[in-house]
């Protein structure tokens, strides 16, 4: 057993884990925040995508111990209050979901896509950068136009603060 | 995953200590192979070593006509080095179509050399750049570092620190990817060297893991040139067989990346 602490969605935590606990089950298990999903469990599906120092991660593939002194950020930590985040809104907008298990990590990667490109996002090259996360339901269509549609909201926010 | 004892080390010296005092030690860097294998049970470490936060294997150095890339350095920040996309840009293009976004973030040179895998991308491009692996014991020339499936030239406890490249004339990487795992179906890594060398790396595609190309790399000596392929032919004996594709279309596809990977080096 070891303690791990690290900061989740702005709150300081210290949580004690077995060394193999995965980041994935010490947010879901520990800590209660289950909209981190399992899909694959073989770091393929993105369902379990998190936020960990800015950068998009597979939280089933690492281990809790790495994870300590970060800074994480999952799909409950988002939203402002009850004003969704604009990737949520833009994800309900364009009925970017059916089933909703894959979201969570769709949301997680698809605002790292929009942080990394900015306002160079073109179709193509979100179909390119979402290649990690697999979704059973949409095939995707809304998935990319939620996207594409909160690139650009995400400008108008940014450039509001 | 069976149980471990997890230590993260602060530096080189203090992870070859910890590997000494363990029973059945593995060192984790980016952890994108080790944490699969050992979710399926595949692999069952003592302790596992964390080298990620090790800041001496972190970044990269371009002098003169060496690119060094630390061992730790993920592939994300290997892909937007601004030394990289200047002295090898193929390194660069290499990274960005290997894996996904979050297994870039993550993934490490020296984890993708010291595995091996058969179809990892990286040991394509040391072995035809003729890079040298640095470790905390000695350097190792690409050429000796190789040694089959899954297998390299180190000893029990060595660690990977750095890897240098010779800055080419000219190189190009092309590959078939996987489409689901994103791996190499077979990719080929070519080089021109500044003294007018050609050295072609094939991955994914030879049953004992990379290898070297010498008909394609006659062939580009003569006439660096896509179409100086055409008349190459490429055995399909010892080339890897699976679901995926025959001896014989990896064979063809050894041929077609490397006169798409010769295209894109210009």
């Amino acid at each position: 057993m070891s303690t791990v602490k690290l900061t989740v969605n702005g709150k300081a935590v210290a949580v004690d884990v077995e060394d193999r606990t995965l980041l994935v089950h010490l947010l879901r298990d520990h800590l209660n925040l289950t909209g981190t999903h399992v899909g694959c469990d073989t770091s393929q599906c993105g369902a379990c995508v998190v936020h960990m120092d800015g950068r998009a991660v597979k939280s089933c593939t690492m281990l809790a111990g790495q994870a300590d002194g970060a800074n994480v950020t999952t799909i409950e930590g988002i939203a402002k209050g009850d004003e969704l985040h604009p990737m949520q809104a833009a994800f309900r907008d364009n009925h970017g979901l059916q089933c909703g298990y894959c979201t969570p990590g769709m949301i997680m990667s698809a605002i790292d896509i929009v942080h990394r490109h900015g306002g160079q996002l073109d179709e193509a090259t979100v179909r390119h950068e979402l290649e990690g996360n697999i979704c059973r339901c949409t095939g995707y269509h809304n998935i990319v136009k939620a996207v594409l549609d909160a690139a650009g909201r995400m400008k108008v926010s940014q450039a509001a603060e | 995953m069976y149980q471990t004892t997890y230590h993260r080390a602060s530096s080189v010296d203090e992870a070859a200590s910890l590997f000494g005092k363990s029973s059945d030690a593995k060192f984790l860097a980016g952890g994108q192979t080790l944490l699969p294998v050992m979710k399926q049970r595949l692999a069952s470490p003592s302790d596992v070593i964390d080298l990620g936060k090790i800041k001496e294997l972190q970044g990269v150095e371009l002098s003169g006509d060496t690119l060094t890339i630390k061992a730790a350095t993920t592939y994300y920040d290997i892909m937007t080095n601004a030394d990289v996309k200047k002295a090898i840009p193929a390194i660069a293009y290499l990274t960005s179509v290997l894996g996904d976004p979050a297994v870039r973030y993550r993934g490490t040179i020296g984890g993708s050399i010291a595995n091996n895998d058969p179809a990892a991308d990286f040991p394509a491009a040391l072995l035809a750049l003729g890079a040298t692996v640095k470790t905390n014991k000695r350097s190792i020339a690409a050429d000796d570092f190789f040694k089959g499936l899954f297998t390299t030239a180190l000893e029990d406890g060595e660690i990977i620190t750095a890897v240098s490249f010779p800055v080419p004339a000219k190189a190009g990487y092309e590959k078939m990817r996987h489409p689901a795992s994103r791996f190499a179906l077979t990719g080929v890594f070519v080089a021109q060297t500044k003294s007018g060398d050609v050295r072609v790396a094939a991955t994914g595609a030879s049953q004992s893991g990379v290898m070297r190309v010498p008909a394609i790399e006659a062939a580009l000596k003569a006439n660096w040139s896509p179409s100086a392929i055409d008349n190459v032919s490429i055995s399909a004996s010892g080339l890897l067989a699976d679901i995926h594709g025959t001896a014989e279309y990896r064979a063809n596809l050894v041929k077609v990346m490397a006169q798409r990977a010769v295209a894109a080096a210009g």
